[in-house]
């Protein structure tokens, strides 16, 4: 009973965590470049909706992702030449932009039906039998799996590459990143891209293989969970992830709790991710984990 | 985000020559005078653009640009009670525009109004549905609980600024969602604020209306021009608010504080007074505009009562460059916008066609500014290197 209550429970978690997973290790990118984006859900949000259309009509899922994926870097695209070439504030481009996103999808699904589709979860024969976490892990949408890559991609990119330090050498000292050759911008964009780039997919991912519908507002503000988990996790990839799958257990518990007979105040585990978030940020902040120069436009000759 | 008012500030001055420039003074004022009317072009320009993607949207969407702007204007400006409903809702953008002002100028961005604004509106149901006694005493108690749960609740993030170094604007963001948690909380829990139970019908998640005694007053006469009284608050605070940052030492103090922190600390500012206390204070107004929603038109608190009016008035604040006196014209304008926009479903074309608008406006509102800084930056550094080459 309890194996039966705890596979439920962490094959939502996972369910949940992956959409987040894909968006967070962009952003997790974007921040360590300097750019607390705030337009993540605007990029989660468009790729759920051209995820979803493109399912719908051509009934190619992964087209839908690659569709996806498109969608969220066009918005990266306006975001990044906004914000890291004419120097406008992040946070007001990226407010407008999800204003803006959240009126175009609701606009364009207003008075329509998706054509449904359906998805068929790629079980892995022994691993997805080990109890407990066999199905979580092993046993989801083919998509889901990528992250086994991704992540560890990820880190080797911004840790061991050039371009990964050039990333962060632009999100702590963009000034001294700027005299030693970099153009700090450039780099800034990039990053913003990438960060368009799997939102993009972790949307799609949404709206296309778990909910295989979409709604108005379907994201309702997961982007704002995956900026919580970057934060709670200290800017560091393994902390964004270990948030990401927490903000999903919670998300899960909160769904199943009431249906196995448990009492749970549902609005406090809505409301955990960004608690735990502000509670790691009260103890984080004195310790100086945020990148030096997160949130600070450049401008060559502006300290 | 004290570098977001230098942009602001500087754009305001975007057309005036650098200082270094060699230039005789008349070929300067020649100068000022082209740069205006560049600025002017660019604006227009830009809202060109603006309204023609939106044109283009409807119509790639197989809607009429045409009988969208009609029913816009229909529903926003064409008769009395048209224009009575815009004002109505200009009046809580304007007043949350107002207290984001402040704060923006003492270079602290706040973004959580719409979370400040929602618990406002539920402190101000707490007081208007719970304490009893004359109804316009109640009704002024019910307006000062709403600031109060607004200052209190952006006060948290001022505490944690100045406390732990929390920044701002990550604080106020992740607070808005536990603010709405918290909201329905309290109108789904019978004893705290849900509806009383009526015996055959089903708890709705909202609290009880207000009684009728708690309803501002509104002038004039349905079917004709009539709108509610909280416009005449939202105004007079546009002018207190302008004339208390231009006229007074406090207002001095926190465009100081915006303008340059070191000047302003070495000069006596206490940063975490007049920074917290401002940001304190954009809570309050939010807080405000959520009371004078309850009172003013919703009547009761549910879950999605603040209905982004928290983050227009924001968008209101950054479109009008920090002054509280445009505030007044952007505010009017959203407000129209909002108000069309109601007008708009009812013709068939979804009303979410007015964020898409509205969203397109701001960010042709941003570029002006922002490509000003980008040339006259340029034309600064051509000069420098002809300087350096002449010498």
């Amino acid at each position: 009973m309890f194996v039966n209550d705890a596979t439920t429970i962490l094959d939502g978690a996972v369910i949940l965590s992956v959409p987040l997973l894909f968006a967070a290790c962009g952003e997790y990118v974007a921040e360590r470049a300097g750019t607390l984006n705030i337009s993540v859900e605007a990029m989660m949000l468009g790729g759920a909706f051209g995820g979803a259309f493109i399912a719908s009509t051509t009934g190619n899922l992964a087209l839908g992702l690659v569709v996806g994926a498109v969608t969220g870097v066009s918005i990266a695209f306006i975001h990044a030449n906004f914000s890291h070439r004419l120097s406008a504030n992040t946070f007001v481009v990226g407010l407008t932009l999800n204003a803006l996103v959240l009126g175009v999808t609701s606009y364009l699904i207003a008075g329509r039906t998706l054509n449904p589709w359906t998805v068929t979860p790629l079980s892995i024969p022994v691993l997805s039998g080990i109890p407990i976490i066999g199905q979580p892990l092993f046993d989801q949408p083919w998509p889901a799996y990528l992250l086994y890559g991704l992540v560890p991609a990820i880190y080797v990119v911004v840790q061991r590459t050039r371009w990964g330090l050039e990333v962060r050498s632009v999100g702590e000292n963009p000034q001294a990143a700027d005299v030693s050759g970099i153009d700090v911008n450039k780099v800034r964009r990039q990053a913003l891209l990438l960060c368009g780039v799997l939102s993009g997919v972790g949307g799609a991912y949404y709206s296309v293989y778990h909910v295989t519908t979409f709604n108005a507002n379907m994201t309702a503000g997961r982007g704002f969970i995956v900026i919580a988990a970057v934060i709670f996790g200290g800017w560091t990839l393994r902390g964004a992830v270990l948030g990401c799958l927490l903000f999903g257990l919670a998300d899960a518990l909160q769904l199943n709790v009431q249906a196995l007979g448990y009492q749970l105040n549902s609005e406090l585990l809505i409301s955990a991710p960004y608690l735990a978030a502000l509670l790691a940020m009260t103890f984080f902040a004195k310790r100086n984990r945020q990148p030096a120069a997160l949130a600070q436009p450049f401008v060559r000759g502006l300290a | 985000m004290s570098s977001f008012t230098e942009l602001v500030e500087k754009s305001v001055q975007a057309g005036e020559p650098a200082e270094m420039a060699p230039t005789p003074a008349p070929l300067a004022a020649e100068h000022r005078w082209l740069g205006w009317l560049g600025a002017l072009l660019l604006y227009l320009a830009s809202f060109t653009v603006a309204f023609a993607l939106s044109a283009l949207f409807v119509a790639l969407t197989g809607n009429s640009p045409r009988d969208v702007v009609t029913a816009m204007y229909d529903g926003s400006l064409a008769d009395g009670s048209a224009i009575g409903q815009t004002i109505d809702e200009a009046t809580p953008l304007l007043i949350v525009a107002l207290g984001t002002i402040i704060c923006t100028k003492a270079g602290i961005f706040n973004i959580g109004q719409e979370g400040q604004l929602i618990i406002g509106a539920m402190c101000g149901a707490f007081v208007a549905l719970d304490v009893h006694g004359p109804s316009w005493i109640i009704l002024i108690l019910t307006l000062l609980a709403a600031a109060a749960g607004g200052a209190a609740w952006a006060g948290i993030s001022a505490v944690l600024k100045y406390w732990r170094g929390v920044d701002v604007v990550i604080s106020t963001l992740l607070l808005i969602f536990v603010a709405f948690q918290l909201v329905t909380w309290a109108v789904t829990t019978p004893g705290v604020l849900q509806e009383n139970a009526v015996p055959g019908s089903v708890l709705s998640p909202e609290s009880n209306q207000l009684p009728p005694g708690l309803q501002l007053a509104r002038i004039g006469q349905y079917p004709d021009f009539n709108v509610g009284i909280g416009c005449f608050l939202a105004l007079a605070l546009a002018i207190v608010v302008h004339l208390a940052m231009t006229r007074t030492r406090w207002g001095f103090r926190i465009r100081l504080l915006g303008l340059n922190r070191d000047v302003a600390r070495s000069t006596g500012v206490r940063e975490w007074r007049t920074g917290g206390g401002s940001l304190a204070l954009s809570g309050a107004f939010a807080g405000l505009a959520g009371g004078v929603l309850l009172t003013g038109s919703v009547f009761r608190i549910q879950a999605g009562f603040s209905n982004n009016v928290g983050f227009q008035g924001l968008l209101a604040a950054l479109v009008a460059q920090g002054s509280a006196l445009l505030a007044i014209p952007v505010s009017l304008f959203f407000g129209a916008l909002r108000s069309g926009g109601g007008f708009l479903a009812s013709t068939g074309v979804p009303r979410y066609l007015v964020d898409v608008v509205q969203a397109l406006l701001v960010l042709a509102a941003i570029f002006p500014p922002v490509f000003l800084a980008v040339l006259r930056r340029r034309r600064e550094r051509v000069r420098a290197a002809a300087q350096a080459a002449v010498s």
